[in-house]
């Protein structure tokens, strides 16, 4: 599904990422760890399209076509989500219409018609359901004062409604309390199939207890420094990233 | 409904889609402003003496007075030497027109614009009086509207037809003296709409007025008088666009309404002039009074304006609430872009008690324009209990524009109430991009955006203009990133 060869960028001048390798099939869930700083949200936003990245090296390849040519729209089209580590707020717009013109934009691309009314709201509350979320909350302006947690649960409650082959989970933990942290994690189980991937950024393995990973990967000074099964992450947690640090030749 | 593609479509693919020219012979005076200049305009139109002798003590008045620097716009100095005050039309015949004797190009204009002055071709609830340059060259459903007593006409037929009303009532809302402008105004007015409703009738349908300018180096200064008598409803529409020209033209009109006991006006705008390029070359300078007066009680007025044209906007649409229990309202969308200037806003002058107003003003500041909204709340010391809500919110596009608000509170009793709420956001590079990332292009993110921080000011206007409005608003924003 995902091939990143070489994968090299910069912002503001600064090399970020060295040269990232990594091969993602469909069906399989890859969590990506590192200490701060060591380029997890940089490969983030440059696979989702932000145009402060710049990338210097390398290619991506998204299900046989150049990821890298596309721009933001268009890769959320071809299935690429992000949920992002913080969400912006959108004041005068309801998460359901915000999510109504994404879908239908999405529709558009595929030539399908406009989605009406009465199968959005039905989609809708189903998801809502899924993910623990009253309907008048999808009624309100999107994030406008929500709280972090809320805000991690209305993305993925985007995912759920978006149904994107690879979804891309920055830091989606950070902030959540353990209730918080279980339903956004059962809404990601939930929706896990054998046609999509997901890659899950975090900095904790607490997450990894909830959504069970094929593949942890180490990313360490924008490189990816040591890949393993579920059982690296508990080796992280317990013995810290220092020895992968030294292993990296530090 | 229109989809977002479409919307997107016609943004991408015209800019001001207005800035035609029709090739009509014409009539116009010599550039130049002075007492002849004001005879000929009044003898063009058959006026009585009286009306001359109106048009003659503003001139005078306004020679006295100097052009206010207040407002935050900035623009070269006018030279009124330099425009032509009256532009016309060649008639051919001197009978007076039918709908059925406009000139071709003319109604091919309003065609264009489509504004059809074919009354079988028209929405039935829709009468249109529209206005050409200095003249206006029809006015729809005139007879249907006379059947219940109302009056809709140009104003150089109400002063020849209506005197007694005109001359009653002229003046009594925007004093010639009032400001530079009105002053100039009321020596030169050529047209605009005349409305007079009964007591007691609700008319039966919108009324409107379109204004189109065309020649070249001429100002537009229309005048319309609106007077709703005891009891009586009426929605009044207003639309306007102009030529794409290097020069910038001025429009300086004046519109009074005068709301009797237990009457309600409903005034829309969706100003639409040609706003200049994207340097900033050309573009109308609309320097406008609107003004209204509940004279009696319970009386009700009701402005509502979309504001996206002109390259200088400087109005204040304004509702004095005389008659105890008077109810004044002020909706404003104003959207300016690349050099565009803006300063709008109301005034409600409370003076009877249990008055109330509300504002809620919207200014959509992008490229590198600049949006002001300044706006005045008194409460005489007569005004006891009264309430006033103002909203003022403002929504920049990009980071080289600007938004400005000037709100004025005088309140001189201790039983009213005055609230003010303002909120200032901003749709940045996060949130453009947090849209990309869910599929929705810019464009049209900025569309959502925007017609969600609207929708409370577009939900007062009557529905084919709403969407009209919302167009409108799209294809102005054009370009506002990036």
């Amino acid at each position: 599904m995902l091939s990143i060869n070489n994968l090299q960028a910069s912002v503001e001048g600064k090399e970020i990422l060295k040269g990232i390798n990594l091969i993602v099939n469909s069906g399989e869930i890859h969590a990506i760890m590192g200490p701060n700083g060591s380029g997890k949200s940089t490969l983030a936003s440059v696979l989702a399209g932000r145009s402060e990245y710049e990338v210097t090296g390398g290619e991506v390849v998204f299900e046989g076509k150049d990821l890298l040519e596309m721009s933001p729209e268009e890769r959320s089209h071809e299935g690429v989500f992000l949920a992002f580590q913080y969400p912006v707020e959108i004041p005068g717009v309801s998460t359901a219409n915000f999510l109504k013109t994404a879908l239908n934009e999405v529709r558009k691309h595929r030539g399908e018609d406009q989605l009406d009314a009465m199968d959005f709201l039905k989609l809708m509350k189903e998801k809502a359901k899924l993910m623990d979320i009253e309907l008048s909350f999808l009624q309100r302006s999107l994030n406008e004062g929500f709280s972090g947690g809320e805000k991690k649960r209305n993305e993925i409650f985007q995912m759920a409604m978006l149904n994107p082959k690879l979804s891309i989970l920055d830091e989606t933990d950070s902030g959540l309390d353990i209730d918080a942290l279980k339903i956004v994690s059962n809404g990601v189980n939930s929706l896990r199939s054998k046609d999509n991937a997901t890659i899950v950024i975090t900095h904790y393995q607490r997450l990894l207890d909830y959504i069970i990973p094929d593949f942890v990967h180490v990313l360490y000074k924008g490189r990816i420094v040591k890949s393993g099964g579920k059982e690296l992450a508990l080796e992280l947690e317990s013995r810290g990233y220092d020895w992968v640090k030294d292993e990296a030749g530090e | 409904m229109e989809t977002g593609m479409d919307i997107l479509d016609e943004v991408v693919s015209r800019d001001y889609q207005y800035g035609f020219v029709s090739d009509i012979e014409q009539e116009i005076t010599p550039k130049g402003l002075s007492e002849d200049i004001v005879r000929l305009i009044s003898n063009k139109k058959n006026e009585p003496e009286w009306m001359l002798e109106w048009r003659l003590k503003a001139y005078r008045h306004w020679l006295t007075m100097r052009e206010p620097k207040w407002s935050n716009v900035h623009y070269p100095a006018i030279d009124f030497n330099d425009i032509s005050y009256y532009a016309a039309p060649k008639v051919k015949t001197d009978a007076p027109l039918s709908l059925d004797d406009i000139d071709p190009e003319i109604r091919k204009t309003f065609d264009k614009l489509g504004i059809s002055l074919i009354e079988q071709q028209r929405l039935s609830g829709i009468a249109v009086d529209a206005v050409f340059d200095s003249v206006s060259v029809a006015t729809t459903f005139k007879a249907k509207l006379a059947e219940k007593g109302i009056i809709f006409c140009s104003m150089s037929e109400a002063v020849r037809e209506h005197p007694e009303l005109v001359k009653k009532y002229i003046g009594s809302v925007v004093p010639v003296s009032d400001n530079f402008y009105s002053a100039l105004n009321s020596a030169v007015f050529s047209d605009g709409s005349f409305c007079y409703i009964p007591k007691g009738v609700r008319c039966p349908m919108e009324l409107s007025t379109y204004f189109r300018i065309n020649a070249k180096d001429t100002g537009q200064f229309e005048r319309t008088l609106i007077v709703a008598d005891e009891g009586s409803y009426v929605s009044y529409l207003e639309g306007c666009t102009a030529p794409m020209r290097d020069e910038n033209q001025l429009h300086a009109a004046v519109v009074e309404i005068v709301a009797h006991k237990d009457a309600e006006v409903k005034y829309s705008t969706v100003q639409n002039w040609y706003p200049g390029d994207k340097n900033g070359v050309g573009g109308i300078f609309n320097f406008v009074t609107k003004r209204g007066i509940c004279i009696g009680d319970n009386s009700k007025i009701s402005w509502t304006q979309v504001e996206t044209g002109s390259a200088i906007t400087w109005k204040y649409p304004s509702v004095i609430l005389k008659g105890d229990n008077s109810i004044g309202e002020f909706y404003s969308v104003a959207v300016t872009n690349n050099y565009q200037q803006a300063d709008t806003g109301t005034k409600m002058m409370h003076i009877g008690k249990n008055t109330k107003s509300r504002i809620v003003s919207k200014g959509i500041s992008a490229g590198k324009s600049q949006n002001s909204y300044r706006g005045l709340v008194k409460i005489n010391k007569t005004a006891t209990n009264a309430r006033n809500f103002s909203q003022c919110d403002s929504l920049l596009i990009g980071d080289k524009c600007g938004a400005h608000t000037f709100p004025y509170l005088e309140v001189s009793n201790s039983n009213s109430m005055v609230e003010h709420e303002a909120t200032t956001s901003k749709i940045g590079e996060d949130i453009l991009f947090y849209c990309n990332q869910r599929g929705i292009p810019t464009e049209e993110a900025i569309a959502l955006i925007v017609n969600g921080y609207c929708k409370e000011v577009m939900n007062q206007l009557p529905m084919e203009f709403a969407v009209e409005a919302q167009r409108l608003l799209s294809v102005s924003l054009e370009g506002s990133v990036g």
